[in-house]
């Protein structure tokens, strides 16, 4: 399964909604993801894919649409 | 010697000015003038803790040193190893002197702690941030020179609003391009002028002429309703309070962001319109926001990754519960020890935990009806939560309650 299929299935686990339709959308202006579903994110990541992301390299800035994180994910791992 | 206390009045500003306008031509010009703004620098922080506060100079000095010793021993450790609990040691060492300034008045009633001095809880924020961030590897090499004028930065030294080192760093560097350091200085000066307003009227007239009287006459009902002094100039008093501390600390906030830009140094920003947030979670993410956002990046997402990681709580909606409530406990001690500011943490706590189980609701129930009258119900809950919080944080049930008849 390639990297975009897998974030969005973790964003669908963590949301409740697929946003395989829009993956420009802003996460956290929408409401969709808070500190909280960060979290299990940063977590979900370092299961699937073995990126070690700690919490102050989270930017929301550099992390807030499917996009960003599935590009994020690509140049870490 | 003199001492000026930061945007304390108008002429103020005119030395701010004056002070910095050699530094504003360099940035202008491409180039940062770095022995001039550290003299310049100097000036501005003996101002401060000199003249009649030299006991709080002293006191700072003493505690530079002091996170020097720490964030640097811990930077030198981390080179050769990464141990939990020396990173647990070294974050005690850390926060211990805001610990016992913070203890001190409440053990010896009235009392202040020696080694404290203006400003000592946003240094905190500055240090114990580099070490987790040393932690995490995110800040790989420890800067002595810069790690001072991140925590020395005059402008936001005695009240923030509380910048990041990386990112301070980067401005520092990273001579904005002319054309950009024109907005920051067209920024600067509606901030200040912003500001002017805020803190020089509006917080002047909420805090210096209405709030004295207003409380006068709240005492005067203290025994109003049961015994319990709830009046209606109780509720004046809640919501006149709610405004000066508005108005006083954005305005002050918009002076520090302001004569950071100045200096060619994108602070962030404090507030972003409070009182329009749709729930209390909004909230938070408009008032105060580099604290809230300090306390949300190193305490609530750690503590969530932490018990997560290591599956200390079962239950899935309890883990933010947890965590918010250790947040604003925490949050609650940070602004002292004294009941009310406990209170007042473990209220915000609760407030956002019932929003939560609310945003939850909503979302399993897509067919609520979302229009603009239930935002503006929204709207206007949220901002009657948050001033009654404020009368709680204002103490000002201490004195109806408790201080001598």
């Amino acid at each position: 399964m390639g990297t975009k299929q897998t974030v969005v299935d973790i964003l669908k686990d963590l949301t409740g909604s697929d946003v395989s339709g829009n993956l420009d959308e802003n996460l956290f202006d929408s409401g969709m993801i808070d500190s909280m579903a960060t979290v299990e994110l940063l977590l979900e990541l370092q299961e699937r894919f073995g990126i070690d992301v700690p919490v102050s390299e989270f930017d929301r800035s550099e992390w807030d649409t499917p996009n960003k994180i599935i590009a994020k994910v690509e140049s870490m791992k | 010697m003199i001492n000026l206390q930061p945007y304390g009045n108008p002429m103020y500003f005119v030395y701010l000015l004056v002070g910095l306008l050699p530094l504003m031509i360099g940035l202008y010009f491409g180039k940062r003038f770095v022995v001039y703004q550290t003299i310049i620098s100097a000036i501005f922080l003996l101002l401060i803790f000199g003249g009649s506060k030299w006991q709080q100079g002293l006191a700072l000095i003493g505690y530079i040193v002091y996170q020097f010793i720490v964030v640097g021993g811990y930077a030198v450790y981390k080179r050769r190893a990464n141990q939990t609990w020396v990173f647990v040691c070294t974050v005690i060492l850390s926060i211990i002197p805001l610990v016992i300034v913070k203890i001190t008045p409440a053990i010896q009633v009235g009392r202040q702690s020696l080694i404290g001095f203006l400003g000592i809880s946003y240094l905190t924020f500055k240090s114990v941030q580099m070490v987790m961030e040393m932690r995490d590897g995110t800040i790989k090499k420890f800067d002595p020179i810069m790690f001072a004028r991140f925590l020395l930065f005059f402008p936001t030294i005695s009240s923030g609003p509380i910048d990041r080192y990386r990112r301070f760093q980067h401005d520092y560097i990273q001579i904005p391009d002319r054309k950009h350091y024109l907005q920051m200085l067209d920024k600067a000066v509606h901030y200040i002028f912003l500001g002017f307003l805020y803190k020089f009227i509006l917080s002047y007239l909420f805090g210096t002429m209405m709030l004295p009287k207003i409380a006068h006459i709240a005492i005067m009902h203290r025994e109003a309703f049961f015994h319990t002094g709830i009046s209606l100039a109780l509720v004046g008093y809640m919501y006149t309070y709610s405004m000066y501390l508005f108005f006083d600390f954005a305005g002050y906030s918009l002076f520090a962001v302001a004569a950071s830009y100045l200096m060619g140094i994108e602070t962030p920003m404090n507030f972003n319109q409070p009182f329009k947030a749709h729930n209390i979670k909004d909230f938070w993410n408009r008032w105060h926001m580099t604290l809230s956002f300090w306390f949300r990046d190193f305490i609530f997402m750690r503590l969530t990754f932490f018990i997560m990681k290591h599956r200390l709580i079962k239950n899935r909606k309890r883990i933010p519960q947890v965590a918010y409530l250790a947040n604003f406990l925490i949050m609650g001690f940070w602004h002292g020890v004294t009941w009310y500011y406990i209170v007042y943490g473990l209220f915000h706590a609760g407030a956002i935990i019932i929003n939560d189980y609310w945003l939850g609701f909503k979302k399993k129930h897509r067919q609520l009806p979302h229009n603009r009258l239930t935002e503006g119900i929204a709207i206007f809950i949220t901002f009657n939560v948050v001033c009654f919080s404020f009368l709680i944080f204002s103490g000002f049930l201490n004195t109806l309650w408790f201080s001598a008849r």
